[in-house]
C-alpha cells in the first residue's frame, strides 16, 4: 500500500462565487539536462490548481518538490514545458500579468548602493505610480515594515532581518492584490518571524490574496486558509487546513510527513 | 520607455556610487595635465603628439569604463538575485536589456563628456583656441562607437556567465577590430579562395570601429570638420549595429534561466 496519499478533492471547498486569482492548468516544468545522456528533470508534472481571491494559500512540499519551479512559472521566470498558468485571467508569460503582484523571493539582496527609499522609489516608478502617491506609499510601507527610521541608510548596511523587511516593503509598494512569498520567514530570528507573520495576517485581513511557501508548518497552520502539498512535482493534496486535520485525524506536521512518505520504507 | 529610463537611472547611480570610475578619471586627468604642462625639448610642435597620447588615453579609459561597467550588469543582477524582484514586476526581459544598454551608454557619455571637457580645457590653455565643433564631432562619434562596444559587451554578458571572461573577450575583439579591421580585405587578397572568402565575409560582418577612431586624428592635426551628412551616416551605421546586437542579446536572454 502506498503511503503517499492520492490527490484529494474532498476538501476543495472553494466557494463557487469566488474568483480564481491564480489558475494553473496541466502545468509541467522540465529542466533540460546538461550534456549527453542527461534527459533532464521533471520538476512539476501535470499540476492543476486554483487559488481564490482573499485567501491565504500555503504551498508546501519538501525541498526539490517543485514549489519554487511553480512560483517561477507564475512570475514568468520560467516558461512552462506544458500547460498554462493565468493570474487574473492573464497568461503569466505576459509582463502585464505581474501588474497586481507583489513578490518576495526567498533569498535576495537588493541594490546595495541604494537607500531604502531610493529602492522603493525605483520599483514604484516601474509601476508608474504618480510621484505624489508614490511618496505617500513609500512612507506607508516603510512604517508597516518598521524601517521608517532607516529609510536613508544604504541597504548594504542592513541586517538580514532588515533586508527581509525591505523585501517585503518592495513587494507591497504597488499595493498588490496578490502576494507571492517564497519562504518569507526563512533565516529570520523569532521576533523577525513574528513581525513578518503579523504583516501577512494584516494583509490577509485587508482582503489580499497571499500565496506563500514555507517549511514552518506551525506558521502555515496559523496563517493559511488552504494549503496544497506537492511532492516530486505532483500535487498530493489540496484543501483547507481544518478539513485536512479532520480528514486525517492528525496535526498538519504529521499529515505533511505522511503525504510525502516519511519515514521512507525500510530497505530489505 | 518609463521602465527603460528607470533601469538606466539605476545603472548611472551605481556607476557614480562606485569608486572605479573616479580612479580612472583621476588617473587620466593627472596624466593629461602632466603631459600638457611639461615642455618636451622646448619644441612647440610637440603639442600634437601630446594631444595624440592624451586622446589615446581617453579612448582606452572610455573603453575600459564601457566594457567593465556593461559586462557586469546582467551577471551581477543574476548572481545577487536582484533580477528576481525586478522581473516579478511588469518588466519584460527586452526592457531589461534596453534599460541596461541605455544606462551604460548614458553613463559612458557622462564620463566621456568629463574627459573631453578636461582635455579641451587643457588644450585650449596651451594652444590659445578651442575648435568647439571638432570637439563636439569627436565626442559624438566616439560616443556612437561606444554604443556598439556596449551592446557587444551586453551580448557577451548574456552569453558568458563570468563578467571577467566577457570583459577580456570583448576588449580583445574591440582592439582587434581597431587594429586589423581595416586590413581584412587586403589580407583576403593574399589568401587562398576559401580563406579569402571568409575574411571578406568577416570584413563585411564586423562593426568597423576603426572608422570612428579616425576622427581622433582630426583633433590632433586640427583638420577640417567631417561633413555633417557623413557624421549622420556614421551615427546611423552605429545605430543599426546596436539594434542588431541588442536583438541578439535579447534572444539569448529571453530563454536564459535566472537561477542556477
Amino acid at each position: 500500500m502506498s503511503i503517499v496519499a492520492p490527490t484529494t478533492t474532498a476538501s476543495r471547498a472553494a466557494p463557487a462565487a469566488r474568483d480564481a486569482v491564480i489558475r494553473i492548468q496541466g502545468l509541467a516544468v522540465q529542466y533540460r539536462g546538461r550534456g549527453l545522456g542527461h534527459s533532464g528533470t521533471l520538476a512539476v508534472n501535470n499540476l492543476d490548481l486554483e487559488i481564490y481571491a482573499g485567501e491565504a494559500f500555503g504551498f508546501l512540499g519538501p525541498n526539490g518538490a517543485g514549489k519554487t519551479s511553480t512560483m517561477q512559472v507564475l512570475l514568468g521566470f520560467q516558461p512552462p514545458t506544458r500547460g498554462a498558468a493565468f493570474i487574473y485571467g492573464v497568461d503569466v508569460r505576459q509582463p502585464i500579468a505581474r501588474q497586481r503582484i507583489g513578490y518576495l523571493p526567498e533569498t535576495t539582496t537588493y541594490y546595495k548602493f541604494l537607500t531604502a527609499e531610493e529602492l522603493l522609489r525605483f520599483y514604484g516608478r516601474i509601476f508608474r505610480i504618480r510621484p505624489a502617491d508614490l511618496e505617500k506609499r513609500i512612507d506607508a510601507v516603510l512604517k508597516l515594515v518598521d524601517l521608517d527610521g532607516a529609510r536613508k541608510r544604504l541597504i548594504k548596511t542592513y541586517s538580514k532581518g532588515m533586508q527581509q523587511r525591505i523585501g517585503l516593503a518592495q513587494a507591497l509598494i504597488n499595493n498588490p492584490d496578490l502576494l507571492i512569498l517564497d519562504e518569507p520567514t526563512s533565516g529570520l530570528d523569532p521576533p523577525g518571524r513574528m513581525k513578518v507573520r503579523e504583516i501577512i495576517q494584516r494583509l490577509k485581513t485587508e482582503g489580499r490574496t497571499v500565496l506563500f511557501s514555507s517549511h514552518e508548518l506551525g506558521e502555515v497552520e496559523t496563517v493559511c486558509d488552504r494549503i496544497a502539498i506537492i511532492d516530486r512535482g505532483e500535487l498530493r493534496v489540496v484543501g483547507s487546513v481544518a478539513a485536512l486535520v479532520k480528514q486525517y485525524q492528525m496535526d498538519l506536521e504529521r499529515i505533511f510527513l505522511k503525504i510525502i512518505g516519511y519515514p521512507p520504507p525500510a530497505q530489505p | 520607455m518609463n521602465t527603460i529610463l528607470c533601469l538606466a537611472g539605476i545603472v548611472i547611480k551605481e556607476l557614480y556610487r562606485r569608486k572605479d570610475f573616479y580612479v580612472l578619471f583621476v588617473l587620466t586627468a593627472v596624466i593629461t595635465l602632466m603631459m600638457a604642462t611639461v615642455s618636451f625639448f622646448h619644441q612647440a610642435g610637440i603639442v600634437r603628439y601630446l594631444k595624440d597620447i592624451c586622446l589615446l588615453l581617453i579612448w582606452v579609459s572610455s573603453l575600459v569604463i564601457a566594457i567593465v561597467t556593461t559586462a557586469r550588469q546582467i551577471p551581477a543582477e543574476c548572481e545577487s538575485r536582484t533580477i528576481l524582484p525586478l522581473l516579478a514586476k511588469p518588466v519584460s526581459r527586452w526592457q531589461v536589456v534596453a534599460g541596461k544598454f541605455t544606462g551604460c551608454w548614458l553613463a559612458c557619455g557622462l564620463a566621456l563628456a568629463v574627459f573631453y571637457l578636461f582635455f579641451g580645457a587643457v588644450c585650449a590653455a596651451r594652444e590659445g583656441h578651442l575648435p568647439l565643433a571638432q570637439y563636439l564631432q569627436a565626442f559624438w562619434l566616439q560616443w556612437a562607437m561606444l554604443a556598439i562596444v556596449i551592446s557587444m559587451a551586453l551580448l557577451g554578458s548574456v552569453l558568458f556567465s563570468a563578467p571577467s571572461a566577457n570583459a577580456t573577450i570583448c576588449f580583445t575583439v574591440v582592439v582587434a577590430i581597431l587594429i586589423v579591421g581595416a586590413y581584412l580585405q587586403k589580407l583576403a587578397a593574399l589568401q587562398a579562395p576559401l580563406a579569402a572568402w571568409l575574411l571578406t565575409l568577416l570584413y563585411f560582418t564586423i562593426p568597423h570601429l576603426e572608422w570612428f577612431y579616425a576622427v581622433r586624428e582630426r583633433l590632433v592635426f586640427d583638420q577640417d570638420l567631417i561633413p555633417w551628412a557623413d557624421c549622420a551616416l556614421a551615427t546611423a551605421y552605429a545605430a543599426a549595429y546596436v539594434a542588431l546586437i541588442l536583438c541578439g542579446a535579447w534572444l539569448v536572454f529571453r530563454r536564459k534561466p535566472l537561477t542556477a
